[in-house]
């Protein structure tokens, strides 16, 4: 009798950190495919690329702790299938696992592009440690890099690129970078920012096909034009993996369907992170979320659930990026929001761009201006009346903002 | 190995060698020191990695960074010598170094 956890990436690793800290005293077990103890991926676009973290910093806890604290690690290990009548995992190598509490921390893989090329070699993704190894060996300060994708993932790799003295090109099919996740104002922001340091931008452009014999030499976008490479970078996004949960008919919709203790429909199997379809309180809707925060805000969840212990107090959805010397940091969603406020000066990269629903403000996006997020932050959460006014003046201390 | 001794609000002390190069708050998370979170990972964005550095080694440790200072601001039973442990850096120098880990990490807005 114990808890099983599959996925030893950020999240399934903190599951077993706060099942521990909250007295969990059965034995844990996590089984997890990638060959490495559990660490964080953050830094693998900035500073594990550039060669400026260790491997001891990235990763999560050291293997003592897992021995010390009765949890036993299958790494290298996949699972196959979940046997929800007979409370037990299988793994591809037939071994079968039982449970009493199972924790699906699958994570989300890198969506992949299905034109042709895509198999050449130099044509890479950037979602694990062995990934981003095998990016860094092959970046040199005479590399040319082609970026698909202008994403956080794809931004930051551009920005550590350039860090290494690469050359780089972002090609985005969208007609601005961060067209999903960001609003128009940072999106033209962060373009300004990469371009000054270097970076080329391809926008409203499809990639078509690799080109290369056995590695790649360039990408032909759709109009036919050619951009030369010898490095390709995928960073299209992230598809959840949610197939073991799907082949044993616990109810998804692109992620693992949970509730706000990270329940999915058996009560005997929880689902975090990024392979989750969450309900989120302050938006009062399902959301599917990428995020660290995410992923231990879930963890949370589970480990109080299963130790019977109160419910831990939700939180609102935040999220940073490192790029060059900007720190953007994110907190809420705006969702359905009617007005934008900026707060500080743009060129003095230093400002916020708070989005309001009537006087409420729904989300806040700060570059280099953490005392507008943590404020921010608290005053999302709480609904707080504001006055306009007093946000986009940044004489007026960001507390004294309310209404 | 540099030894650090993390202080928790209640007088528990835990000395512990932390190796080179790591920051007081991964010496911290690795030994699962209680009091400390640190939810981004060291990214300095999240503030829950909040320590009071013992006074006398305050001119050893050095004040925050502008980007580290503002964060402080809304950390909860901040004083003179807080500073966010994922930003301190274990050197040899600091051998002996005395932190304390405040009651709570949540935000004191
Ligand atoms: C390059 C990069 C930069 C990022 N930067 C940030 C950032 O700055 N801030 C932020 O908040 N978030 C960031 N993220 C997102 C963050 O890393 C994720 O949200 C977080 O890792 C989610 O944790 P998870 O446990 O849900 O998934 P993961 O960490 O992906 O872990 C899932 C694990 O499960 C394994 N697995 C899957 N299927 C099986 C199976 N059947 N059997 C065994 N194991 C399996 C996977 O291989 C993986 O190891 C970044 C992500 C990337 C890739
Ligand atoms: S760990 Fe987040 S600020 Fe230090």
């Amino acid at each position: 009798m114990s808890v099983v956890i599959i996925g030893g990436g950020h999240g399934g690793a903190s599951a077993a950190f706060e099942l521990r800290r909250s007295g969990y005293r059965l034995p844990i077990t996590i089984v997890g495919d990638e060959p490495v103890l559990p660490y964080q991926r953050p830094p693998l676009s900035k500073a594990w690329l550039k060669g400026e973290a260790s491997l001891e910093s990235l990763t999560l806890r050291p293997a003592s702790w897992y021995a010390d604290n009765d949890v036993t690690l299958y790494l290298a290990a996949r699972v196959q299938s979940i046997d929800r009548g007979g409370r037990q995992v299988r793994l591809s190598d037939g071994v079968a696992v039982p449970y009493e509490q199972l924790v699906i921390a699958t994570g989300a893989r890198a969506r992949q592009l299905s034109i042709p090329g895509a198999t050449l070699s130099n044509v890479l993704m950037l979602r694990t440690l062995a990934d981003a190894d095998r990016l860094k060996a092959l970046i040199r300060p005479e590399s040319r890099i082609a970026i698909i994708g202008g994403g956080y993932v794809g931004l930051e790799t551009a920005a550590s690129s350039r860090a290494l003295g690469a050359q780089v090109v972002v090609v985005e099919r969208e007609q601005r970078i961060l067209a999903r996740v960001a609003c128009g104002k940072l999106s033209e922001f962060f373009s300004g920012v990469h371009q000054a340091n270097g970076v080329r931008f391809e926008l409203s452009a499809e990639v078509a096909e690799f080109i290369g014999e056995t590695q790649v030499r360039g990408v032909r976008l759709s109009d036919g034009r050619v951009i030369e490479c010898d490095i390709a970078i995928v960073g299209v996004g992230a598809i959840p993996n949610d197939e073991l949960a799907r082949a044993c008919d616990l109810p998804c919709a692109d992620g693992v369907v949970v509730d706000q203790h990270a329940r999915t429909a058996d009560p005997n199997i929880y689902a975090i992170g990024d392979v989750t379809r969450r309900p989120s309180q302050r938006y009062d809707r399902q959301i599917r979320l990428e995020s660290v925060p995410n992923a231990l805000e879930q963890a949370k969840q589970a480990a109080a659930a299963i130790c019977g212990a109160p419910a831990p107090q939700a939180e609102l959805p935040w999220f940073w990026s490192d790029q060059y010397d900007l720190k953007l940091q994110i907190a809420g969603m705006a969702f359905d929001c009617d007005e934008i406020v900026i707060r500080g000066d743009l060129s003095a990269r230093s400002f916020s761009i708070f989005h309001l629903r009537g006087e409420q403000i729904e989300a806040v996006e700060a570059v280099n201006a953490p005392a507008d997020f943590m404020v921010g932050r608290m005053l999302i959460a709480r609904r707080t009346a504001i006055v306009r006014e007093k946000l986009a003046d940044a004489t007026v201390p960001v507390r004294d903002v309310a209404a | 190995m540099p030894k650090i001794t993390y202080v928790s609000y209640e007088g528990l002390k835990r000395t512990l060698e932390i190796k080179e190069g790591l920051t007081v708050m991964e010496g911290a998370i690795h030994n699962s020191v209680a009091g400390i979170d640190a939810e981004c990972g060291g990214a300095c964005a999240c503030a829950t990695c909040h320590v009071l550095v013992d006074q006398e080694w305050m001119a050893k440790v050095g004040p925050p960074s502008d980007m580290e200072k503002n964060m402080l601001q809304f950390a909860s039973e901040v004083g003179p010598t807080s500073r966010l442990s994922c930003q301190i850096r274990v050197t040899q120098e600091l051998d002996g170094l005395v932190v304390n880990t405040p009651k709570t990490q949540q935000s004191a807005l």
